[in-house]
């Protein structure tokens, strides 16, 4: 969040509609993402209701379970899912490359993409991965293949979608949030359809007035959770008609009213999302999705167990040290490669642009521990921007993004960079490798590479501060005979 | 009958819950709600009067999961729960009395209730060192200067003198770990019964740590765990006394005020609630029942509070929209104290509408 935003914030509350965060999209959208818009059972951990899912918006799948305490019927529902979403993944999921390098991998051609409408979906999605992994398919309360393989890959998507700027598993709010800017607060932004009216209002009217029939009784939650006032007029009285007759007609019925509109407005969304160009960030990051899905396809067909219940302290250390590279890396990306979005650090001082207005190219140095005298040109900018920056700081450029320099001076709208590298070998800077008089240039201390980070230790030399090596996780019958109820 | 009941009129009560409390004490500066909570004001009524949705109810589903596994836990005098106290406490406790303060033989009303439940408790401390449950205590608290009752929906247990309030909920604790926001209101709802409870018996006699109950993963079997309240404690009791006189908000409103909710029409009640000033953020859509309402008022004003407090400090005073996008244009007036702040928005202004064109 900056000054911009909130500026921004204001402008869209007063000209009552959605303006543009982002000029670009900052994710992959893939050929035929995979809706997935579930629904629980309030006051349930993980009690599965119903969920409409699907690639072709005019025929979505709707599953229900007409009695959601009825645990067979629940894991009916995982078996049902399964068969949707599995083939979808397999498909994708084997048709794998190999990649040349230094030591050559394996990337899927294409990989999954699953759409929930919030974060709570995603949530909920791990959930119900956590509750079908371990399960066993023979044996006393045995359940049907497709349920524990689901889990697995329930748990892997969820898993995935904790890395900033992966694009397995996606929350629509996020998205939109990411790329438009409303009038409305935060979690007001969490609501799906609140959101979708400022940002694409119904003809004839305005941003918050279509968000205001998302607070309508007849507009239905995007889930996970119903509206207990459903719950109350409606599933009940269908889940008593199930118990007694046995046709689930009723609950389809109700449980479809609930889930369609939300469905067509999954696809509003995307319809909206695809109409923006993809940036060359997401398409990079969307290749080390496919990296991702296919080193997964590989530990599952070799036999590898599920994901544990909890990280060992080294796998979690690992982890965090993950999440934050991908973090650091697609903040630093997403600027890069849209301007409005650097326009953002810019507003807070940690970037800044403005017209080259000298430039010191005979300039040579010894650097610090060198011996000889190197090219080491002086560019002075002149800039508007409120800059925070220091003298030394380390900073890069959209336009050159391979080419680092420092700043050496700073004043009052004026400010010395030093360029430091990607110059070629010769005693004088290579023509154009330094920006000219007149360019218009913007330098920020954000950088897209990845950081180099301290090695952590294999899991057999978790130091004795940590637990010492932790055991091999492998699941028990426990796990998989644990009571659902 | 005194002035909050005379408010309230015909129309029942509702009693304060230990959930209403923190959230009353969570937006100290909002007079609407201390008002409509000290006289008893039932909210969600008020909020079908006016014809605003009603999200607030339980889902059935939810009511009927909560008081399953409350049940499950206090069945046979809460014999989980005593087998749970023994494990986590490492007690040698072999058995506890159970005392169900509900029962009070016919004596429905609220101070004897809680006179029969401060009786008890008393008793109780003075005790002969035996291990006692005391099941729905009906304590009662000073908010802003009247005296509110809580609805008991609470266990305390006693051991050797000392107290300590038991909460059951049932969310799940998944693979030991369970939802934040869950444990986090559960901890500030445990709080205010602390708060209460030491009411009674003293400071030094109610123990910080809260026990909880929960489901543990997907089964119905209660686990439990102990929750460190000194922090909510301590943001309660400061929350609680910034809380304006009861007294002194009601001097403000007109002779005769009324919001009887039985003999007012709904425009008499709407325009009855706009004389008392809210203080709306987009916290309280989560937190109170009339925030829709508020919501609705605060953005016919144009406030900039209505967008979220990041908003609000960025804008660091400017309080209405159009006066922000006012200062933001190059070239119109800007008060002295605006200035720094009008140069920044000119900024932001100028680089946004660079990078979108």
């Amino acid at each position: 969040m900056s000054l911009l935003h909130s500026y921004v914030k204001v402008r869209a509350r007063e000209r009552g509609r959605a303006l543009p965060r982002a000029t670009v999209r900052h994710i992959h959208l893939a050929e035929a993402p995979m809706v997935f818009v579930p629904l629980r059972l309030a006051g349930e951990a993980a009690a599965p209701l119903a969920a409409m899912v699907g690639t072709d918006p005019l025929h979505p799948t709707l599953l229900v379970v007409p009695q959601p305490r009825n645990r067979d019927l629940r894991f009916q529902f995982l078996a049902d899912l399964g068969a949707v979403l599995l083939p979808y993944i397999d498909r994708i999921s084997r048709q794998v490359e190999t990649v040349e390098a230094k030591t050559p991998f394996d990337r899927c051609l294409d990989a999954p993409q699953i759409v929930v409408p919030s974060a709570g979906g995603v949530e909920f999605t791990a959930k119900l991965g956590r509750s079908s992994r371990f399960r066993r398919t023979t044996g006393p309360y045995a359940v049907e293949p497709a349920v524990p393989m689901l889990g697995r890959w329930l748990t892997f998507l969820a898993e995935q979608s904790e890395f900033a700027g992966s694009s397995l598993m996606v929350a629509m709010t996020d998205l939109l949030t990411a790329h438009w800017v409303t009038g409305q607060s935060a979690p007001e932004d969490g609501d799906l359809a609140a959101l979708l009216g400022w940002i694409d209002p119904p003809d004839g009217m305005t941003g918050p007035e279509a968000a205001a029939l998302a607070d309508d009784p007849l507009t239905p939650p995007a889930g996970p959770d119903t509206h207990p006032e459903f719950d109350r007029q409606e599933l009940q009285k269908a889940i008593e008609h199930y118990d007694v007759t046995g046709s689930t007609d009723q609950v389809e019925q109700a449980l479809h009213g609930q889930l369609r509109p939300t469905w067509d407005r999954m696809w509003q969304a995307i319809g909206l999302l695809a109409a923006l160009k993809e940036s060359p960030g997401a398409t990079a990051r969307w290749e080390r999705d496919r990296v991702h899905v296919a080193m997964h396809r590989a530990w599952i067909d070799g036999g590898g167990l599920p994901q544990g219940k909890r990280d060992s302290a080294v796998a979690a250390a690992k982890r965090l040290a993950r999440l934050e590279a991908a973090q650091q890396s697609f903040e630093a990306t997403r600027a890069f490669d849209d301007p409005l979005v650097m326009a953002e650090y810019r507003a807070d001082g940690v970037a800044f642009a403005g017209e080259v207005v000298a430039v010191d190219l005979t300039r040579r140095i010894v650097p610090p521990g060198g011996k000889r005298e190197v090219p080491r040109p002086l560019v002075t900018i002149e800039t508007s921007d409120p800059v925070r920056l220091g003298r030394g700081k380390k900073v890069r450029s959209p336009s050159r993004p391979r080419q680092s320099a420092t700043i050496t001076a700073i004043s009052e709208k004026i400010i010395t960079v030093q360029i430091d590298d990607g110059m070629g070998r010769g005693a004088q800077p290579a023509e154009g490798s330094v920006p000219g008089v007149g360019t218009v240039i913007c330098y920020t201390e954000l950088d897209p590479g990845e950081s180099r980070r301290a090695p952590l230790p294999p899991r057999e030399e978790t130091p004795w501060t940590h637990g010492g090596p932790p055991p091999e996780y492998v699941p028990t019958d426990d796990d998989a005979m644990e009571p659902w109820s | 009958m005194n002035r909050l009941d005379g408010i309230r009129g015909g129309t029942p009560g509702q009693d304060h819950n230990a959930r209403s409390i923190a959230a009353l004490a969570a937006n100290p500066a909002c007079d609407r709600r201390a008002i409509l909570d000290a006289a008893a004001i039932d909210k969600p009524l008020l909020m079908k009067r006016l014809r605003f949705d009603d999200r607030w109810g339980q889902s059935p589903f939810a009511i009927q999961r909560n008081q399953q596994f409350t049940d499950l836990v206090k069945a046979n005098g809460a014999a989980h729960l005593l087998r749970l106290l023994r494990e986590l406490l490492d007690l040698p406790i072999e058995e506890a009395g159970y005392v169900n303060l509900e029962d009070v033989g016919g004596h429905e009303g609220h101070l004897a209730r809680h006179g029969h439940t401060r009786r008890v408790i008393k008793q109780t401390a003075e005790g002969l060192g035996r291990a006692t449950i005391l099941d729905r205590p009906l304590l009662r608290l000073d908010v802003a200067g009247a005296q509110v009752y809580l609805e008991p929906d609470v266990i305390a247990f006693q051991l050797g003198g000392m107290f300590h309030i038991v909460a059951i909920k049932s969310f799940a604790i998944l693979d030991d770990q369970a939802d934040t926001p869950k444990v986090s209101a559960a901890a500030r709802e445990a709080a205010v019964y602390v708060h209460a409870l030491r009411d009674v018996v003293g400071r030094d006699l109610v123990s910080h740590d809260v026990i909880l109950v929960c489901p543990k993963d997907f089964t119905n079997a209660p686990t439990a765990t102990t929750v460190d309240v000194r922090h909510q404690l301590v943001t309660l009791a400061r929350q609680l006394s910034r809380l304006t006189r009861i007294d002194a908000l009601l001097d403000r409103l007109p002779e005769g005020f009324s919001l009887d909710l039985e003999t007012l029409s709904s425009g008499e009640i709407e325009a009855a609630v706009a004389a008392i000033p809210a203080r709306y953020a987009p916290q309280c859509l989560s937190a109170c029942e009339l925030s829709h309402l508020c919501r609705k008022e605060a953005h016919l004003n144009e406030q900039v509070d209505a967008l979220g407090r990041i908003v609000r400090d960025d804008l660091g005073g400017i309080e209405s929209v159009t006066t922000a996008l006012r200062v933001a244009t190059p070239g119109e007036p800007v008060a002295d104290d605006q200035a720094e702040i009008a140069e920044r928005l000119r900024h932001v202004a100028r680089i946004y509408d660079e990078a979108v064109a």
